[in-house]
């Protein structure tokens, strides 16, 4: 086992929970999306240095679809959406930023008390980073319930996706091509229509403060 | 050949929907491609029912009886709700409502969405599987949008964020159960999570990992199933849709989600033994139970009493699964067709009731028998199948998982189901009583005529559903056969 191979794998995952913790941190939604885009590039370079460590021709397609689509388009996709308002910033989250980055290490610490039933299964490299696709996931989702923006809440989703991404990498070294495809394409479909629905919102209520929408309740 | 005709005849439906503008033809086209769908599922129920199941692509598509009985489903609830198409676009192109470019959208992305549907339920990969579902958020949340409200933004973008980060966790179940099918036995083989393969290895999956896999699966596909703690978006959406998407949606949307969990209820039955999954669906299904009798009770919508209805219904599937026994299964089954066309005949209803009354609270609404004899009698008579009267066949299908959950030992289910069922069926006759036989309004004139195009498709719908919960003979081998795909 070279040791090359192990510390670029554990840099590129790294990355991507680092780039995740970010946009906690960040409130410009520019920079967000930045991050993001960062997000993107760490987990195709992951699929990446994996295809080329098992000889894994489908996984080395699957890396450059993943760098196109989640450190290109889909980034490219939320800037459209955040030049809309150019200053937008997440102005009031449900829990503030220090609070979050607290937060954030309780979760990572609670991703490796989840995963380690599993990993222990199968032990390898690959299999030991799985905590770090686990803790991004959960990111995502603590990003989704306390942030109230629109565009923040795409985010989360995204991080959560990226972040499941992550772990099928690491254990399984990408699903069969045409589910890596077909999944890819839906990630990529659920992006354009939520920005299709955030423009048409913005237009329609004039506001992206999710905090607003009450038309419907019981 | 059958399996490709199934996805080929809504493909090119689509594609033909989308290279004209909308004229009314072309929804008595989609109509068509909805009947000669259902054609095509019962011909592959004849084949399957009796012989080995049929693949298609290499294998990649496959069909054996239980996806042979889905496609019925599928056929038979977007029959109902293709043949109101025209008539839903005219009279809201009429009204301003919508235009003809967002008609020719609507009628695309429901036959985009036909297409998902099938391609879920015959695709051979559990992975393809979520990718399918999946893909019915995406054609479906512009539907939902449709008529371009507030309440119907709102409902949408609900609908398309919850639905996605609830699909997620099915996927990262998927992932693990794909990690499992990698690893048996400790060595390192070819895996695809091609369904064969998976359920002949299904005994040595790791247990560890199909524990979390299955739970996460539970999560996510009963995401879109509408199961509690998941349900939020279900009453939101099916209340702002349009009619025909309502009916779709509620009838057959959330069983191809839970027809997805009796296949992953297999792989993990096999892999854990069945009181890990059943403690799950029942969890699930008494949640779903419990919310939706408190919230049908105080209920002021037409449209979102139906939605809690079938969060009721996906809970006593739910349960029925639970017991997990072939005559549970097949009564499972039943129910999910009883349940389709019964619940898109109220919600096709309801839209007409929109169109006629101009709303779908339920105070506002009243005396309907009196002045809409037709209308107001197959909403009633709709209303009766919902709860569970004989002779439809909900009654049958109720009463055949009672009667397994009883004989798995799990009677204080049945004790809990029956009494949410009566708070259930009181709720609904308070709010029919009103709806129905409330006095008319003073300003009303005599009884109005309903149109022939309303009343011979949803009359016809309620006298099958009555037939096949009285005469069970065509379908009785065919479920016996499907329950024991996912029983082997």
């Amino acid at each position: 086992m070279s040791t090359t191979y192990v510390g670029a794998l554990e840099l590129a995952s790294g990355a991507v929970l680092v780039s995740a913790i970010m946009t906690l941190w960040r409130r410009q939604v520019r920079s967000i999306v930045a991050m993001l885009s960062l997000q993107g590039i760490a987990l195709s370079a992951v699929a990446i240095i994996l295809a080329v460590h098992e000889h894994d021709r489908a996984l080395l397609i699957t890396g450059l679809l993943v760098f196109a689509v989640k450190g290109i388009v889909v980034p490219g996709l939320l800037r459209r959406v955040s030049q809309l308002d150019p200053n937008s910033r997440e102005s009031a989250p449900l829990v503030n930023v220090p609070a979050s980055l607290v937060f954030a290490a309780v979760l990572i610490v609670l991703s490796y008390v989840v995963s380690s039933r599993v990993t222990s299964f199968a032990p390898t490299e690959a299999t030991h980073l799985t905590p770090i696709g686990i803790a991004t996931v959960l990111v995502g989702y603590f990003m989704l319930v306390t942030r109230r923006r629109a565009v923040s809440k795409i985010v989360g989703l995204i991080l959560v996706d990226n972040g499941i991404a992550l772990v099928t990498f690491l254990l399984t070294s990408g699903v069969p091509l045409i589910v890596e495809l077909g999944s890819s394409l839906d990630v990529l479909l659920v992006v354009v229509v939520l920005q299709f629905l955030v423009v048409s919102m913005g237009r329609h209520l004039r506001t992206d403060e999710l905090a607003e929408m009450k038309a419907l309740h019981d | 050949m059958l399996i490709i005709l199934a996805l080929l005849i809504p493909l090119l439906t689509t594609v033909l929907a989308a290279s004209f503008r909308w004229r009314p033809w072309i929804g008595w086209t989609t109509a068509g491609s909805s009947a000669a769908v259902l054609g095509v599922g019962i011909a592959l129920c004849v084949r399957t029912t009796t012989h080995v199941p049929l693949t298609a692509l290499d294998g990649a598509l496959r069909a054996d009886s239980l996806s042979s009985f889905m496609v019925v489903v599928i056929g038979t609830v977007s029959l109902l709700a293709t043949l109101f198409t025209p008539r839903t676009l005219r009279q809201e192109i009429e009204s301003g409502v919508t235009t003809p470019r967002y008609a020719r959208h609507y009628v695309v992305l429901m036959e985009v969405f036909i297409t998902c549907m099938l391609l879920a339920v015959l695709t051979a990969n559990l992975g393809v599987l979520w990718v399918s579902i999946e893909a019915t958020t995406i054609a479906t949340t512009f539907l939902v949008s449709h008529r371009r409200t507030d309440g119907a933004f709102e409902a949408s973008w609900k609908y398309v964020i919850l639905c996605s980060i609830g699909i997620a966790l099915a996927f990262l179940g998927t992932v693990l159960v794909y990690f499992a099918e990698l690893h048996v036995g400790g060595t390192h083989h070819s895996a695809s999570l091609d369904w064969t393969s998976v359920m002949a290895i299904a005994h040595h999956l790791n247990p560890d990992v199909m524990r979390l896999a299955f739970a996460l699966l539970v999560l996510g596909y009963g995401t879109k199933v509408g199961l509690v703690p998941m349900h939020s978006w279900l009453p939101d959406a099916h209340s702002q849709a349009p009619a025909p998407v309502s009916a779709l949606m509620s009838g057959v949307l959330l069983t191809v989600a839970f027809y997805a969990l009796l296949r992953f209820k297999a792989i993990a039955d096999a892999a854990l033994g069945p009181a890990f999954p059943r403690a799950l669906f029942i969890v699930v299904g008494i949640a779903s139970l419990l919310l939706a009798s408190a919230m049908l009770i105080a209920q002021r919508d037409l449209k979102r009493m139906l939605a809690y209805s079938s969060i009721e219904h996906m809970g006593l599937l739910a349960l029925g699964a639970a017991a997990g026994t072939p005559l549970a299964i097949a009564a499972v089954l039943l129910h999910i067709l009883g349940h389709g066309i019964t619940k898109s005949v109220l919600f096709l209803s309801s839209g007409e009731i929109y169109h006629v009354e101009g709303t779908t609270e339920i105070a506002r609404i009243s005396g309907l028998l009196a002045r809409r004899p037709v209308l107001g009698g197959i909403f009633g008579f709709g209303l009766m199948a919902l709860v569970g009267f004989p002779p439809f066949s909900l009654f049958v299908s109720e009463l055949s998982m009672a009667r397994a959950e009883v004989d798995v030992g799990l009677w204080w289910v049945v004790a809990i189901s029956l009494a949410c069922l009566g708070v259930i069926f009181g709720a609904f006759a308070s709010h029919a009583r009103q709806m129905l036989m409330g006095a008319a309004p003073s300003t009303s004139a005599g009884p109005v005529a309903t149109a022939r195009s309303v009343a011979v498709p949803l009359v016809t719908a309620l006298v099958v559903c009555a037939l096949i919960g009285v005469v069970a003979w065509p379908l009785q081998s065919l479920l016996h056969s499907a329950a024991h795909v996912v029983v082997p």
